[in-house]
């Protein structure tokens, strides 16, 4: 899929709104032809800052953005040939969808029938094709986001960007839309760069993802790696649902440990932002990878007594809240199998994990 | 529906039906609306329906001939205005006896001043005849005709005769006819001579100028509104109050401010001369004439197309901008084709907003206009507070009333009045 080459290139780039506080610190991120990459971060990360500034509308304070090869700070916007879908859609308000549609087209000069034909296929691509009369005031949230799209590529740009294109839908839609931007961007060969703050999104839709943080990338990585190896204990709380115990590290060997909790209970885990004993670290497991069937461990294996304080039943899974070393908030998630157990609240159970399920972060 | 059984209508708790008391609930609710905005309503009906009704009465009622010559307006029907002859005795006697009561009652002057209208010299005639005729007994004093033509020989004039006659009818379309610089004769309408030809001219002169006054009012707020909307707020916010100044300081004491600042020897002519750019002998004529007026009304009406102007573009968000920059448009075709077209309904509103505020203007062309400067409104005015014609001042309200109804009208069928925001 993709050629070595980055297509889009942040090298070093900084940035700062007020001279004051930096909203984007040292970012560097390439990407390569055809990648759909994801930016996601709490509200606030910079994440919008970024696009703003591949896109042009805002300048780096510091740093080179290269777009193909080229250094793309010095390209006036309009020449830069990114589509764009934005939050709020922006479609014209005072055009029709199929005016909205060609105008792209005419402000780069196709001719009248050329013209017409992409219109009416981007239309047909977002299954849209009989609404190209209408004004954007008449049609729903989700057929705007769709009109957006449609617009956003009808002028075949190499590179898409989209803020929070989702926002405003409802769940359903919102997963329709996602199968969708995913299977045109693939469909058509684009690099996209997607803004989410929504993780599931993030996840479901792209190659790789950034978790963005105070300005930095905290890790950047493909949905299954950020989920199963997260590298910082930021990265680990924000994607999905995790457990975290603090610690300090007793000893470690190749590429296990093991961790004294505070309150004097040891547990294995595999070492990844710590490097001697005696540092500080938090380690992370998530919820279905602990185990309180001890069969199922190593004989050698560290074991935890937890007490179980609530049991949900959510249906296809089941989920425990357990007070663990101090934690009252350790979550279990079993799948509702047929031998599944059902412990009951107030129930002491031992509980524990595969080394390499849990990770040794940073403090 | 008759019968209340369970198939019946639908009951309320206390056993009505429940369509009655719904509506009975329902008028309680709309009476009480109606007393909260009665005052408002009564103060509407009093101060802008009920004049705009008597002034439409106005240009049209002519009672007053009738009036006071009751039994002369009966036999005048029987007198031919196209025969060249003067009226018979029998007028002659019912005019003496309808203007002892009029003297008697003082209204004989009033008829003077109306027919004068029509006529100079009326006025005058009737003032003069009246001591004398007052004297005459109309049982006795017969036959009237020379006496009458003795006391002013304006009597034995046909002109005179014909004009009572022509205007004795109660409701006259001649007010109207005046006001477009025509009049009403025996033979019916027919243009005024051409020295008394200046209504029309001066309602063209009006539109023209008000029409000049929007477009360079529209120029200069664009650009200005468009800084407002796009600026940050803290800069546009000390904008606004510069362009919100002048609403703060009287309307004389700025058009007066103009008249200093455009006059021969005024501040600009002097810098002018000062510069060398202008001849010391041949300043430039700036006031008192059409450019005075514009400059000044321009400038005073120029928050009335800013305010609406402003409102419309700051609600056009940035991203559509943006997002037709992204799309490879220009700066200017940006402009063209995306910004401007949604900033439309705001010009529409400042247009009509500053366009019939400039037609009815009367103040700043009155200071600055000269004589070529001023507008159809002064000639009301004049016509209200000078030559009391009021009925003339009437109609000519009344056509510009209709002229901006159909401005109005025009609007709503090219641009569509749903197209104009205030906001
Ligand atoms: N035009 C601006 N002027 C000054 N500060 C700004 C401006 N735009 C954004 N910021 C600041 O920059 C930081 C990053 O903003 P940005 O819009 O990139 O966040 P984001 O990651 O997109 O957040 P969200 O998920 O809420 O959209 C924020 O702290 C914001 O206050
Ligand atoms: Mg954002």
């Amino acid at each position: 899929m993709s050629n070595d080459a980055a297509f889009v290139e942040f090298q070093r780039v900084q940035k700062s709104y007020d001279g004051e506080i930096l909203v984007v610190k040292d970012l560097n991120l390439s990407l390569p032809k055809g990648e759909f990459l994801t930016m996601l971060g709490p509200s606030g990360s910079g994440k919008t800052t970024c696009l703003m500034m591949l896109a042009g509308f805002e300048t780096a304070t510091h740093g080179e953005i290269m777009l193909d090869g080229r250094p793309i700070n010095n390209i006036p916007p309009h020449k830069r040939g990114i589509g764009m879908v934005f939050q709020n859609y922006a479609l014209f308000p005072h055009m029709t969808v199929a005016e909205n549609l060609s105008f792209p087209l005419e402000v780069r000069k196709i001719g009248k029938s050329e013209r017409e034909e992409k219109v009416k296929r981007a239309l047909d691509m977002v299954q849209m094709g009989a609404f190209g009369s209408r004004r954007p005031a008449q049609l729903s949230g989700g057929q705007q986001q769709r009109i957006a799209l449609a617009r956003a590529l009808v002028f075949e740009p190499e590179l898409v960007l989209m803020d929070e294109p989702l926002g405003a839908l409802d769940k359903q839609l919102r997963e329709h839309m996602q199968f969708e931007i995913t299977r045109l961007a693939h469909e058509l060969g684009i690099t996209t760069v997607y803004v989410t703050h929504d993780q599931t999104e993030a996840l479901t839709m792209s190659d790789r993802v950034a978790v963005f943080d105070d300005g930095r990338i905290q890790q950047l990585a493909p949905p299954d790696l950020l989920y199963e190896e997260p590298e910082n204990s930021f990265v680990a709380q924000f994607i999905g649902e995790n457990n975290t115990l603090e610690g300090v590290v007793k000893s470690i060997d190749g590429d296990s440990c093991v961790v004294t909790l505070d309150d004097g209970s040891e547990i294995d885990a595999k070492p990844v932002n710590v490097s001697a004993a005696g540092e500080r670290t938090k380690v992370s497991i998530r919820p279905e990878r602990v185990e309180f069937n001890k069969d199922r461990l190593h004989a050698d294996a560290h074991t935890l007594k937890a007490t179980v304080k609530e049991f949900i039943y959510m249906g296809d899974v089941f989920r425990f809240r357990l007070s663990v070393a101090g934690n009252d908030d350790f979550i279990i998630k079993t799948r509702n199998a047929p031998d599944a157990v059902r412990l009951s609240p107030g129930q002491e159970v031992e509980i524990g994990w595969l080394a390499h399920d849990c990770r040794a972060l940073d403090a | 529906m008759t019968d209340a059984t369970q198939s019946g209508p639908m009951l309320a708790a206390d056993g009505t039906p429940l369509k009655k008391s719904l509506a009975r609930s329902l008028r309680r609710r709309k009476l009480r609306a109606l007393a909260l905005i009665a005052p408002l309503l009564l103060f509407v009906l009093l101060s802008f329906v009920i004049p705009i009704v008597s002034m439409l009465f106005r240009s049209v009622e002519n009672g007053i001939v009738a009036e006071t010559l009751p039994l002369t307006v009966v036999e005048l029907k029987n007198w031919d205005a196209e025969s060249g002859e003067l009226p018979d005795e029998a007028l002659y006697a019912a005019f003496t006896k309808d203007m002892v009561v009029a003297i008697d009652e003082k209204t004989h002057t009033r008829l003077g001043s109306r027919l004068n209208y029509e006529q100079t010299g009326m006025s005058s005639m009737f003032r003069r005849s009246g001591r004398q005729i007052k004297k005459l007994d109309p049982e006795t004093d017969g036959p009237f005709k020379d006496k009458l033509i003795d006391i002013h020989d304006g009597w034995g004039d046909i002109e005179t005769w014909r004009t009572i006659k022509t205007h004795a009818v109660p409701i006259t379309n001649g007010y109207f006819l005046n006001a477009i610089d025509m009049r009403r004769t025996p033979e019916g309408a027919q243009a005024q001579p051409e020295d008394k030809q200046i209504l029309i001219k001066l309602f063209g002169r009006t539109l023209m100028m008000s029409l000049i006054i929007t477009a360079s009012c529209i120029l200069l707020a664009y650009p200005v509104s468009y800084l407002l909307a796009t600026l940050p707020m803290r800069v546009s916010n000390l904008l606004m109050i510069l362009v919100l100044l002048p609403f703060w300081t009287s309307l004389l004491v700025r058009t007066s401010a103009w008249k200093v600042m455009l006059q021969q020897q005024g501040v600009i002519n002097e810098t002018l001369v000062w510069l060398g750019l202008v001849a010391d002998d041949a300043r430039l004529v700036i006031i008192n004439n059409q450019f005075g007026t514009i400059i000044a009304m321009t400038h005073i009406l120029l928050p009335f197309m800013i305010l609406p102007m402003y409102s419309v573009m700051q609600t056009i968000p940035p991203s559509y901008t943006r997002a037709a920059k992204s799309m490879g448009a220009t700066n200017w075709t940006t402009f063209w084709r995306i910004y401007f077209p949604q900033s439309i309904p705001g010009i529409g509103a400042g247009s009509i907003l500053v366009f019939i505020l400039a037609i009815g203007y009367y103040i700043t062309p009155e200071i600055v206009g000269g004589t070529k400067g001023v507008f159809i409104s002064n000639r009301i005015a004049y016509h209200i507070s000078s030559s009391l014609n009021w009925g003339l001042a009437a109609a000519l309200g009344t056509i510009l009333l209709a002229v901006v109804l159909l401005l109005y009208w025009c609007y709503d069928k090219i641009v569509g009045i749903d197209n104009v925001k205030l906001g």
